[in-house]
């Protein structure tokens, strides 16, 4: 196990430098920091990789049960995404977002226990990682998608109001972050249904209940709704640009809630509580 | 040797001044060889544009040669020296060599990044190397002065972000559209204001063009010099779903596009978003436009605005090329330095003695059983034979110093004896450049 720690840990430093690097190139004018912060990201990823598979391979199971694996593997799922985002659309602000998310995720990681958590009966089915896999998927999709949106709304206040600061020359066009948004949505949708399904199908087959109104299951349900309505909307009544953008950061907020608040603040079923028993 | 430059500039004079010491592109001849005839300067080159003249010089009396030019520009355009004297400026040794550089990588101009004048030096130098004024000093700083300019357009954003009012138009539909080759532009009003802007347009790749306008034949005859279509100006306002870049300038003395219309428009285009560009005054379009969602309302007080936004960003860029500047000062200071003969005579020398240790070494290693006498002997032989060789080139190299060709030899003996010289990579001469698409009119 320790192994594995060091490899997390190794993993969130680089992620930190990446950080840095992508603070001094979007404040500093300087294209190479930025450049090379994808680089560090890159590798940062690789070694991210490596600690959920010694992970996997030592405990037995996909690293997703406790608090601290599904942090690890929200912000592996958000970076691994985004380097896919990136090879699309080159744009290279998007990680200056992205990249700061993931290494608060890694940092709440570490305050949480990284011991493995006893094999709990009710874990034991394969719905269980195809319904977390799927949902954090789906949630580092939204997490771009905010991203995009909140790149959308500077660029366009400032489009508007024709005050430029320096950001307005490194951001992209409305036209790309638009684009962006609807990419999400079509990805990131049909996984978040999914993720959903499956974890009703899950849920039947650990409890004898598809859905129980538990409190993750209930806000889950309601940012469905809002990405749904952004999807219909986008398609029949053509809402797009800021509406888009500041629905994209809405749902991801309500996401962050479901996933965070419910697991802090309220107990149900999803609570890592319940699973380890701690 | 040392690079002179005597000059004046946009920023020391006025037009009035700027315009009567001009030299005549198209006979640049006579000018280059009467300078050349004084006898101060050994190699020279006249940069001539409208902002501004540039004497430059390589001489040995760096003063002497200061004063002559500074005489020849005035009497060369029959005026007297007092004339001009207070609008002339004059740099010799590294000041001068900062001058061009930055000159060349546009720095000094009055539109800081603007690319002509990298070309207009490149025409100048074309001349002097054409009429055999630039010698092997001039040649050398002025590729020089051309990769120093390159590395400042490559390595900064100096000449990015468009510093002309059309050009930024074009800029600003980009950070909106992303692309415009598959966006329609539509102008309203045939005015010439428009037609520039729409050109720019038309030049950067639009995919269709409407044309529309209170005389019909007037939209008619533009729209086919745009290769585009002519819409009535009675129901323009229906073609206006179609248009995703509209430019308008009519003499209409009230708003032809009021807030309600463009809602509408935007609704039947499901919203995606329009630019709009109103360069009349006064204004066409209502400015409560710009606050209906995916509508971008411009007037020419804002695209002056963004020029001005661009232009300050320009000048962040310039103390990064100022850097890059002084890094490639001290190369071509040091290899001009290298031109002098006596430390070419003594790395000469040097070097010889280098290989006469070595062999010798070699040698003794080789014949152990030699006695101190024979030792002594072949010393002094091989010692008699370097001082027979170099006797000629050191008395050679020593006369040039006082004719035109002197710093030829030096070259040459630098370069087949592999003397160590500063490293300098730009000797290579590059094609000219394309000094790019965007403002109009430097010359």
């Amino acid at each position: 196990m320790t192994v594995n720690i060091l490899l997390f840990k190794v993993t969130l430093l680089v992620y930190f430098v990446a950080t840095l690097f992508y603070l001094v190139g979007v404040i500093s004018r300087r294209d190479r920091f930025r450049q090379n912060a994808v680089y560090l990201l890159i590798g940062g990823f690789v070694l991210h990789c490596l600690t959920l598979a010694v992970r996997w391979i030592t405990t037995g199971a996909i690293p997703v049960a406790s608090l601290h694996e599904s942090l690890s593997f929200f912000a592996w799922s958000l970076v691994g995404i985004y380097l896919i985002f990136y090879l699309r659309y080159r744009t290279v602000m998007l990680g200056a977002f992205i990249t700061p998310l993931a290494l608060v995720l890694m940092i709440i990681g570490t305050t949480t226990s990284a011991q493995a958590p006893a094999l709990n009966p009710m874990l034991d089915s394969w719905w269980f990682p195809v319904h977390v896999t799927l949902a954090f998927l789906g949630h580092a999709i939204f997490a771009i998608a905010a991203a995009a949106g909140i790149m959308y709304l500077l660029q366009e206040r400032m489009l508007k109001s024709k005050k430029f600061s320096g950001l307005f020359y490194r951001l992209p066009s409305l036209d790309t972050l638009d684009s962006m948004n609807y990419k999400c949505l079509t990805f990131g949708f049909p996984l978040m249904t999914m993720g959903i399904i499956s974890g009703a199908i899950w849920a039947n087959s650990a409890w004898g209940g598809y859905w129980r109104w538990d409190p993750k299951e209930t806000w889950a349900l309601i940012s469905w709704f809002l990405y749904a309505a952004l999807l219909h909307g986008r398609l029949t009544v053509g809402w797009r640009g800021r509406r888009a953008a500041i629905f994209a950061i809405i749902g991801f907020g309500f996401l962050l809630f479901t996933f965070f608040g419910v697991n802090l603040f309220l107990s149900g079923e999803h609570s890592f509580r319940n699973f380890t028993g701690q | 040797m040392h690079i002179v430059i005597v000059g004046l500039s946009h920023k020391t004079a006025p037009v009035e001044i700027r315009e009567r010491l001009a030299f005549a592109p198209t006979a640049m001849q006579r000018p280059l060889q009467k300078m050349l005839e004084l006898s101060s300067v050994a190699e020279g080159l006249i940069v001539s544009t409208c902002n501004r003249v540039e004497l430059c010089a390589a001489t040995k009396e760096p003063d002497l040669a200061i004063a002559a030019m500074r005489r020849f520009l005035a009497e060369y355009h029959e005026l007297s020296p007092g004339e001009i004297d207070e609008h002339l400026y004059d740099y010799q040794g590294e000041d001068a060599i900062r001058h061009l550089f930055r000159v060349a990588s546009s720095l000094d101009s009055m539109v800081l990044g603007e690319p002509q004048i990298l070309g207009q030096i490149k025409t100048a130098y074309g001349y002097a190397a054409e009429f055999k004024t630039a010698g092997l000093i001039l040649n050398r700083f002025l590729h020089k002065a051309f990769s120093v300019a390159k590395r400042v357009r490559t390595e900064t954003a100096i000449a990015s972000n468009a510093v002309s009012v059309s050009f930024a138009a074009v800029e600003l539909a980009r950070k909106i559209f992303d692309q415009i080759d598959n966006k329609t532009v539509m102008i309203i009003g045939a005015g010439e204001m428009c037609e520039l802007a729409a050109r720019h347009f038309v030049t950067n790749g639009v995919a269709k063009v409407l044309v529309t306008n209170r005389t019909f034949e007037r939209a008619e005859k533009l729209a086919t010099e745009f290769n585009g279509r002519a819409v009535p100006f009675d129901h323009f306002i229906e073609h206006l779903v179609e248009a995703d870049i509209v430019l308008t300038s009519t003499g209409a003395p009230n708003f032809i596009l009021g807030q309600r219309h463009m809602e509408d428009v935007l609704k039947r285009r499901k919203n995606r978003p329009m630019f709009l560009i109103d360069i009349a005054v006064p204004r066409d379009i209502d400015p409560k436009v710009n606050r209906l969602d995916n509508a971008y309302l411009y007037d020419v007080d804002d695209l002056q605005g963004v020029v001005q936004a661009n232009l300050k960003e320009r000048k962040k860029e310039a103390s990064k090329a100022e850097a890059i500047v002084d890094q490639e000062i001290g190369q071509f200071h040091q290899w001009l330095a290298n031109l002098e003969v006596k430390p070419t005579i003594i790395a000469l020398r040097r070097k010889l003695e280098e290989i006469r240790q070595q062999e010798l070494d070699k040698t003794f290693g080789n014949l152990k059983n030699l006695s101190g006498k024979d030792r002594k002997s072949i010393e002094a032989m091989a010692n008699a034979i370097i001082n027979k060789i170099l006797h000629q080139p050191t008395t050679a190299l020593k006369q040039s110093q006082n004719d035109a060709s002197g710093n030829d030899y030096v070259d040459a003996v630098r370069t087949l004896f592999d003397l160590p010289a500063p490293a300098d990579d730009d000797n290579e001469i590059r094609p000219l450049d394309d000094p790019g698409q965007e403002e109009q009119g430097v010359t």
